[in-house]
Formats: structure tokens, C-alpha cells, sequence
């Protein structure tokens, strides 16, 4: 195995390889460019705010307002969907026991859409917000970006229901018939949650999309309501798909974290089933609560209540997750190297992001909170807290088995505190910000406040640790790559039990022997 | 205790507390959306990017607003353009202006003095300077 590592393919054999590690070392390596590209729009975005009133960084709302529009996009379509899809397309054959995945092609296929999308999303560089709400986007958002954004967005949503489609089919169709469906690991299961859940939920974004796109050329007015059309309309379509896709980003981290933590804690799984459990639970509740994006839209008070109470079911769910990984913990003998420390920053981060989530959806508190930097510190929460953590957990833990190096433990280490500290400082203080009254998505704010002013700078610090954080990352990734200590590939990190999974994810052409 | 016993007891305490956040917010929700009969009437329109309001009395003002202490007001939220959101973050009054839709929000304020009104959901350009303030006074009259 380490003998076909010193022997480095060509990039090209790679680039146009249908195998599912290929792809998958392409999903990933699209993500990490993407999250770093995202990123330093997040450090132009909070340095900007540091200082108010000045327009020192961005000179113009209008440059601001699509930054942090392309920032938004990037991060989660850019970002969480291929990295979740890279890991996804490495492990998940593995995981059932079949060759590849079940259609090679269009795994490749879908992959190559990606690129497509984001140059239409950076080069447009549209300013309606990620969600870009009607009218808005309709009547008074400048083209051609906000077009470019409308294809850009149906390319990567087509992208990602063949891509569902694939995994589907492989896990469903292709696992080993010795292999029943309960058995099949989480991480796998995690998969077909949200496959499943992007099957459901894209096509009726993507109408939209094309309703949005026929509205802009003045062909119908389906959100127009200068053309007779409904705003709400567009509302409700957008987070029927996008409050489910929540779950989409989520799940993969919570599925690669039930693959990290029984091994870093020497101890089996507590519960599968809880777990698979659980993910079927998010899967289905999760299309229950879109409204709660919704409150203060002039809903009336029984459709209130109906959402707040779809959200709430989700949380019994989510909280059997962090059980499930704590009962895994509780006694074990844990090794805190660096994927076990990213796995449980993130569950940390997800339980109060969680908490967070409890006074969002009670509706009263919804209607202090709605649209301001509360929602920016929640979501955040979960998207760095609990994806990112997740995400850069699995990546230190498959670190070795795709490059046969070890990563530095003393950076990794670094890594970690810089980020958590970070996330901690940035996103709990945009809480605080939100409660003072802020709204989220703006230029500039007045300096009258005083406390908006000191917090802003305060979250700012944390960004910049954040920022210094995944710099370490970066450093770290493409040195330790070349120049790293060989790693022990039996087990990297001497504790003992069966790594096969990474193991033969290494072997791209050897076919999947030891089980 | 056993190991599912310990798993049940948590789902337990996790739904008696949702079902305490879901149950309180729904009486406290009835109570904050029970209009007061006497309330006044405020029509307020949001476009981009400003709002101007009009008295019961057919006054009107743009930006800042004038209320009596200890008198409740009903607003009526429109917008001409694309989506706002009219805020008043020190009363909680909070409600989206949709083009096409009447919306309603109502507060009864009790203390005199200046607060600021603000957009809060993203319209364009000078989202962030869609800002007025309202002046509360005493009532003499």
C-alpha cells in the first residue's frame, strides 16, 4: 500500500478517473480551495466591521453586499456539500462492500458541475443574498450577476440530486447481500439520509429557480407582486428545500463523527440503532419546520404554532446524537489526538448551537431574534462549529491514509485551540450583538451604540483567531504532505483496533480484501 | 441503570422541556397578538430606502416618528419595492413589509424618550441606512 504512494500518479489520471476515490480526492480538494476562498471574504466581511463608519476595507455597500452573498454561497455549496461528498464518495463503497460507486460516469459527471456552478457564482458575484428573496432578486438586483447566480445554483442543485441519486443506489442496490441495510456504518447511513432528503427537496428550488429566471425576463410574475404575483410565494418554496438542506450539510458531519469518536475511545458504538434512528427521525422531521424561517412574514398564529411545533420535534433527535456520542465516550479510554479533539469541539458546539435553536423557534423569542446577528451566530455555530468541526476532524483522520504521512500534532493541537477559542469568542458574542438589536447583512452601523461597537470588534478578534487557525491548516496540509513522517498505516495513531475503512480507501485499484 | 433506561429517561427530560418552550411560547404568543380594541391605527410604508409613516389623522412623517406615551398603536406595514422589515428593537416590534401584503404589529409604549427603527430584512443598496427613530412624548394634550 505505502509502495503505491511513492509511486504518485499524474494529476491527469486523477482528473479524468471515474473511480470513486479519484472523485472523491477531487471533491475534496475542490472543497478545501472553496473554504478558503470563502474564508478570506469571511475576513474581509468581519474586518470591515471592526471598524465603523469608515468604510476602510469595502468602499461601497454594493461590493460589500456581494461579498457577503458570495461568501454565504461559497460555504455552503462550495464548501459542506463536496467536502461532504468527497468523504462520502471515498468511504461509502467501502462501506457497503461494492467496487465503486454504483454509476461511475455520472459520479464524475456530477463532480464536473461543480467547477461549472462556481465559476458562474464567482464571476457573477450577485448581491441577493444567499436566499435572495423576492422581489428583490426580481425587481431591482443587477444583472447579469443575479442570472449567473440563478444558473450557477441550477447547475450545482442538479449536481447534487445525481450525485444523491448515485449514493443512493449504491448503498440501497449495491451493498453486499451479507451486509443488512441496519448493519451498514453511520457514516454511510448519514449518507443516505441525506441523499434521500436532496431527492425530495431540490426539485421544488429548482422550479423556483426557473420561475425566478422567467419573473427576472418579464415571461410571468410568479413572485412578482407587480405582476400579480406572491412573494411568499418564493418563500415558502426556498426553505421547503433549504430548511431540510440544513439537515443535507449537517448529517455528514454528525455520520463522520460516529466514525471518529468510538475509535478514539477504544470502546464500541453505544447505540447503531439509536443512530440510525435518529438520522431517519432528522430525515423526515426535517421537512416539517421550514415556516419557522417564516414567523414575522404576517404569518397567521396557527401556522405559527404548527412550525414551532415541527421544530421542536427535531430536537429529541438531535439530542440522541449527543448521547449517543457521549454514552460512546463515557468510560472509554480516550486518545485526544487531533480528530478526537475536532470531533468533540463540534459536538460541544453543536449542543449549545442546538440550545440556541430551542429560543429561535419559540415564537415570541423568534421575533427578537429574527434577522439579526443572533441568526448570523446560531447558523455559524452550526455551520463552523459542528459541520466545520466535523469536516476538519475527518480530514486530520484520513489525513495519513491518503497521503501515507502523518500531520504535525503539536499545529493540529494549535489548530484546534485558535479555532475553538475562535468560534467560541466570534459566534456567542454575535448572540449578544442580536440581542442588542443588530441587524444582520449590513454596511455599516451607527456608532451611537457603544456596545455594538465593542462587540463587533470583539467578534472580529475571534474571526482573526479563526482566520490564523485554518492558516495553520492550510501550512500544515500541504507540508506535512510532502515532507511529513511516514505513518504507521496499521494505525497511525498507535491505538490499538482495525482502521479498514481508510485502509483500503488507499488501494484504488486493488479490489476490497480483509473482511 | 440499564443502558436504554438511561437513553429513555434523557429523550424523556428533552421532550418535557420542549413541551414547556412549546407551551409557554404559545400563551405568551396569544398574549402579545391580542390587539387592544382602542388601539390607533399607524400606517407605515417601507421603500427602499426609508419608511414614512401616517397618523389615524391623515398626518404624515418620514423617518422619525411621534407617538404618546401610554397610548397603544396599531401599525399597518406595507412596502412599494421589495422586502422589508419594520423594527423597533427596544419595544419588539418586529414584522416584515411584503409588497402585496398588509402586515400588523402593535405596541403600547410607556416610556418617553428616543429609539431607533430599522430595517431588518435585506433590501439592497442602504439596507443598513434604512434607519429612522421614534419619539416618544409625554401626552398633555
Amino acid at each position: 500500500m505505502v509502495l503505491e504512494l511513492q509511486k504518485p500518479r499524474p494529476v491527469w489520471q486523477i482528473m479524468f478517473s471515474t473511480h470513486h476515490t479519484d472523485v472523491g480526492y477531487l471533491y475534496l480538494v475542490f472543497g478545501i480551495v472553496f473554504l478558503f476562498m470563502g474564508g478570506v471574504l469571511a475576513m474581509i466581511i468581519r474586518t470591515h466591521l471592526f471598524f465603523p463608519g469608515q468604510g476602510v476595507l469595502v468602499s461601497d455597500s454594493a461590493t460589500f453586499n456581494r461579498i457577503f452573498t458570495v461568501h454565504g454561497l461559497t460555504m455552503l455549496f462550495l464548501f459542506a456539500l463536496p467536502v461532504a461528498n468527497g468523504i462520502g464518495n471515498i468511504l461509502v463503497p467501502i462501506m457497503v462492500r461494492y467496487k465503486d460507486m454504483a454509476y461511475p460516469k455520472l459520479n464524475a459527471i456530477a463532480f464536473w458541475m461543480n467547477p461549472v456552478g462556481a465559476a458562474l457564482l464567482w464571476l457573477g458575484f450577485a448581491d441577493t443574498t444567499w436566499v435572495s428573496y423576492a422581489p428583490y432578486s426580481i425587481i431591482r438586483a443587477p444583472g447579469p450577476a443575479a442570472d449567473m447566480f440563478i444558473f450557477g445554483m441550477k447547475i450545482l442543485g442538479i449536481s447534487s440530486i445525481l450525485s444523491s441519486i448515485n449514493f443512493v443506489v449504491t448503498i440501497v442496490k449495491c451493498k453486499h447481500p451479507d451486509l443488512p441495510l441496519r448493519r451498514v456504518p453511520l457514516f454511510a447511513w448519514s449518507m443516505l439520509t441525506v441523499s434521500l432528503m436532496t431527492i425530495v427537496a431540490m426539485p421544488t428550488y429548482a422550479a423556483a429557480l426557473i420561475m425566478m429566471l422567467t419573473d427576472r425576463l418579464g415571461l410571468s410574475g410568479f413572485f412578482n407582486p407587480f405582476a400579480g404575483g406572491d412573494p411568499i410565494a418564493y418563500l415558502h418554496l426556498f426553505w421547503f428545500t433549504f430548511h431540510p438542506e440544513v439537515y443535507i450539510f449537517l448529517l455528514p458531519a454528525i455520520g463522520m463523527m460516529y466514525e471518529i469518536i468510538p475509535r478514539f475511545s477504544r470502546k464500541p458504538l453505544y447505540s447503531q440503532a439509536s443512530g440510525v434512528f435518529a438520522f431517519v427521525m432528522l430525515g423526515i422531521i426535517g421537512f416539517a419546520s421550514w415556516g419557522h424561517h417564516m414567523y414575522s412574514t404576517g404569518m397567521d398564529f396557527t401556522t405559527k404554532v404548527v412550525f414551532m411545533i415541527g421544530t421542536l420535534a427535531a430536537v429529541p433527535a438531535s439530542g440522541m446524537h449527543v448521547f449517543n456520542f457521549l454514552a460512546t465516550m463515557w468510560g472509554g479510554r480516550i486518545r485526544f489526538a487531533a480528530p478526537m479533539k475536532f470531533a468533540v469541539g463540534g459536538i460541544a458546539l453543536f449542543f449549545s448551537a442546538g440550545a440556541g435553536g430551542v429560543l429561535n423557534s419559540a415564537m415570541p423569542l423568534d421575533f427578537i431574534s429574527h434577522g439579526t446577528y443572533w441568526v448570523v451566530g446560531h447558523m455559524h455555530l452550526f455551520l463552523i462549529g459542528t459541520i466545520g468541526f466535523g469536516f476538519v476532524a475527518m480530514i486530520y483522520y484520513m489525513f495519513p491514509y491518503i497521503t501515507g504521512r502523518m500531520y504535525n500534532e503539536k499545529l493540529a493541537s494549535a489548530h484546534f485551540v485558535l479555532m475553538f477559542w475562535g468560534t467560541v469568542q466570534t459566534f456567542f458574542t454575535q448572540h449578544l450583538l442580536g440581542l442588542e438589536g443588530m441587524p444582520r447583512r449590513v454596511y455599516d452601523y451607527p456608532t451611537e451604540f457603544t456596545s455594538w461597537t465593542q462587540l463587533n470588534q470583539i467578534s472580529t478578534i475571534g474571526a482573526w483567531m479563526i482566520g490564523a487557525s485554518f492558516a495553520i491548516f492550510l501550512a500544515s496540509l500541504i507540508y506535512y504532505s510532502a515532507k511529513g513522517k511516514e505513518a504507521n498505516m496499521d494505525d497511525p495513531w498507535g491505538i490499538g483496533g482495525k482502521y479498514y475503512y481508510p485502509v483500503e480507501a488507499k488501494n484504488p485499484h486493488g479490489g476490497h480484501s480483509g473482511y | 441503570m440499564g443502558h436504554d433506561t438511561a437513553e429513555w429517561v434523557f429523550v424523556a427530560i428533552v421532550i418535557a422541556v420542549l413541551c414547556y418552550v412549546g407551551v409557554d411560547s404559545w400563551i405568551v404568543q396569544k398574549e402579545v397578538e391580542a390587539v387592544p380594541a382602542d388601539a390607533e391605527v399607524i400606517k407605515v410604508t417601507g421603500q427602499q430606502w426609508f419608511w414614512s409613516f401616517e397618523h389615524a389623522d391623515g398626518t404624515k412623517e418620514i423617518s422619525t416618528l411621534h407617538l404618546k406615551k401610554d397610548h397603544a398603536y396599531l401599525f399597518e406595514i406595507y412596502s412599494k419595492d421589495v422586502m422589508h422589515s419594520f423594527n423597533i428593537p427596544d419595544w419588539v416590534v418586529f414584522e416584515d413589509a411584503v409588497p402585496g401584503h398588509t402586515n400588523h404589529a402593535w405596541f403600547a409604549p410607556n416610556e418617553v424618550g428616543t429609539y431607533p427603527i430599522q430595517c431588518r430584512e435585506y433590501c439592497g443598496l442602504l439596507h443598513y441606512n434604512m434607519r429612522g427613530s421614534l419619539v416618544v412624548e409625554d401626552d398633555k394634550s
